[in-house]
């Protein structure tokens, strides 16, 4: 039961940062593996926002995020377009995509490191317990899952309500056919980068309320986000939330069962349950 | 063998001698340079073997390398070091084979992400078995190996890398690799088994990283998991491979030579700002020398030939015109 609420919880505060990847990769077509360091800075910024102010660290959502748009937006701008334009095919893009992504990534470490420091930063926020079904759970881990909720339904919601979001659908689909009926893909490519690292550097914050952080943790939540998307599937909203449950439950199960440290494998082992059985991801269409 | 792959091969041969001469001439800070450069010559040259053609960006050395180093640290008190430095090699293919069996047989970029973590799951691991255990995390390993030593068996090791990576290119593995990099869908209809291709590059290309890393357990004679498992090294051996050039076989040596001695440079002047220079080194090399040193070269060759071609073109034109 423990490990089921935990599970839940956490897994609740990952779908963020998996539909902020999914954002970023289904759309935008960037496959981003610096996406875990736009995390850290989302927590780092959350941690600085609430030593500094001592205002509840939700509060730091507020400004984390246009942020964190902002920065993403000048990324794919000033980065990714010009790989965009130079790759012939979509391989070449990828392969590119990834060395740059990857270069950022320690590039962003750097920053971080030389502002920041290297040690382990953390805050206590709410660390009250909260009983349900007679047992104690930490109230800041309901808080990042009622916040990851409602952020998560906006999202769904605008994906699929809005004109631009049904527009961040279609180039989802087929950018292709997108720019036949008059979508500026650049633009919505843009867009869909840059609001996948907020949603990302939310999570952080989110994530910041009940987990330690430092610097060089970015790229296992970069593995996580990866993991939950493929398994979820690339198009597909409700496929990442349900991944990104199974990803908190066996995570949950793996720690308090076997050992705190061995998180990562549990991550691992669901990759290569899913790449052996499923490759198309659980809501994926198999290839014909 | 044509004329001009004999004169390759005399010019590396050459090559090789004048640099096993290096610690007749000096013991010391250079020779110590000259070990760095051949240990980072044997993984970059091994990574291309198998990234170079592909394009699948393989960024596990650091996992293997570990493996290697691990075992040697681990085992010492019950196997002598030749022994184990085989043994890196048998586990780090094996390894490689189950890694690539699970995630090569389906393109796409799921085996960039799984060689993502790669090392730090290795680490997580390794530290688990040695809490459970209760042996304590750091290991020492005190053979005596000197550097001339280190540095003669990487340099044969390299040697060997280059052999392998030669004669690779001519069969038709290599031609296999070569379409697989240029269309995978192309290759298959061609009746090419891409999976099995792309496996046993890979694991070539990871055996040598786990044998480099047992080579070179003696040098830094105390280990633990966060030392033996860096991901730095996977992101400076990516790197200089990249600076080099990817699609030759000489290629990557352009990379380690001045990478190697620029990293000197930037670790002693700025110890704290080493991920940061990297990163920023790493996203120049992409943006602006996407063919690496060689790529630079070769075309400025070209560019050459080309104008004495156009030069040759104007001079025909113009004396028939004349006739």
């Amino acid at each position: 039961m423990d490990i089921i609420i935990i599970g839940l919880l956490l897994g609740g505060t990952y779908a963020l940062m998996a539909m902020g990847l999914q954002l970023q990769y289904g759309v935008a077509r960037i496959m981003n593996l610096a996406n875990g360091e736009i995390l850290v800075c989302g927590a780092f910024g959350a941690i600085w926002f609430f030593t500094a102010s001592k205002l509840s660290p939700i509060y730091a959502v507020l400004f984390v995020v246009p942020l964190a748009f902002a920065a993403n937006w000048a990324i794919y701008q000033w980065m990714m377009l010009p790989l965009v334009k130079r790759a012939k095919n979509q391989g070449q893009l990828e392969v590119d995509s990834i060395l740059a992504t990857f270069g950022l990534s320690f590039f962003v470490i750097g920053i971080l490191l030389a502002v920041f420091g290297g040690e382990f930063l953390t805050y206590s926020y709410l660390a009250q317990p909260v009983r349900i079904f007679g047992e104690p759970y930490a109230l800041n881990r309901i808080a990042a899952f009622i916040g990851s909720a409602v952020l998560c339904a906006g999202l769904y919601a605008w994906l699929h309500w809005t004109r631009a979001g049904l527009t961040m659908r279609a180039v989802s689909v087929n950018p292709g056919a997108a720019g036949l009926v008059s979508i500026n893909v650049t633009r919505a490519s843009a867009l869909a980068f840059a609001l996948g690292g907020a949603v990302t550097a939310a999570g952080g914050v989110l994530l910041s309320m009940f987990l330690t952080f430092d610097a060089s943790l970015g790229v296992a939540f970069t593995l996580k986000a990866l993991i939950i998307v493929i398994m979820g599937g690339v198009n597909d909203v409700r496929g990442a939330i349900i991944a990104s449950f199974i990803l908190g439950l066996t995570e949950t199960a793996v720690a308090t069962l076997v050992d705190p440290g061995l998180t990562l494998a549990a991550a691992y082992i669901l990759f290569i349950v899913i790449l052996l059985v499923r490759p198309e991801g659980l809501f994926g269409r198999r290839a014909s | 063998m044509t004329a001009g792959e004999k004169r390759g091969l005399i010019v590396t041969a050459v090559i090789f001698l004048v640099a096993a001469m290096l610690p007749l001439v000096n013991q010391g800070y250079w020779l110590s340079i000259g070990v760095s450069i051949a240990m980072y010559t044997v993984l970059a040259t091994s990574w291309t073997l198998f990234s170079g053609p592909t394009n699948y960006i393989a960024l596990s050395t650091a996992a293997f390398f570990g493996i290697g180093m691990y075992l040697v640290a681990a085992f010492l008190d019950w196997a002598p070091f030749p022994v184990l430095v085989l043994m890196a090699v048998v586990v780090g293919a094996a390894f490689a084979a189950v890694i690539g069996l699970a995630t090569l047989r389906i393109s796409g970029v799921y085996f960039v992400i799984f060689t993502l973590g790669l090392t730090e799951l290795v680490r997580q691991v390794v530290a688990w078995m040695q809490h459970v255990m209760g042996t304590s995390s750091g290991l020492y390993v005190l053979i005596s190996m000197t550097d001339p030593i280190l540095y003669w068996l990487l340099l044969a090791l390299s040697a060997i890398v280059f052999a392998i990576g030669w004669w690779i290119g001519r069969s038709r593995l290599g031609f296999a690799l070569r379409i697989i990099g240029n269309d995978e869908v192309v290759a298959e209809h061609s009746g090419i088994n891409t999976a099995r291709a792309k496996v046993y590059l890979f694991v070539i290309s990871s055996a040598f990283a786990a044998l480099t890393g047992a080579l070179v357990a003696p040098r830094w004679s105390y280990v633990e998991p966060t030392i033996a498992f860096s991901p730095f090294l996977s992101f400076q051996v990516v790197i200089m491979a990249l600076l080099g050039g990817v699609h030759r076989l000489w290629g990557p040596l352009l990379g380690v030579i001045p990478f190697t001695l620029l990293w000197e440079l930037i670790s002693a002047n700025f110890p704290a700002q080493t991920t940061l220079v990297l990163g920023v080194a790493f996203l120049l090399i992409v943006y602006f020398i996407p063919h690496g040193v060689v790529g630079l070269f070769e075309d400025l060759m070209r560019n050459r030939h080309g104008r004495l071609d156009s030069i040759k073109g104007t001079l025909l034109r113009w004396r028939s015109g004349n006739a």
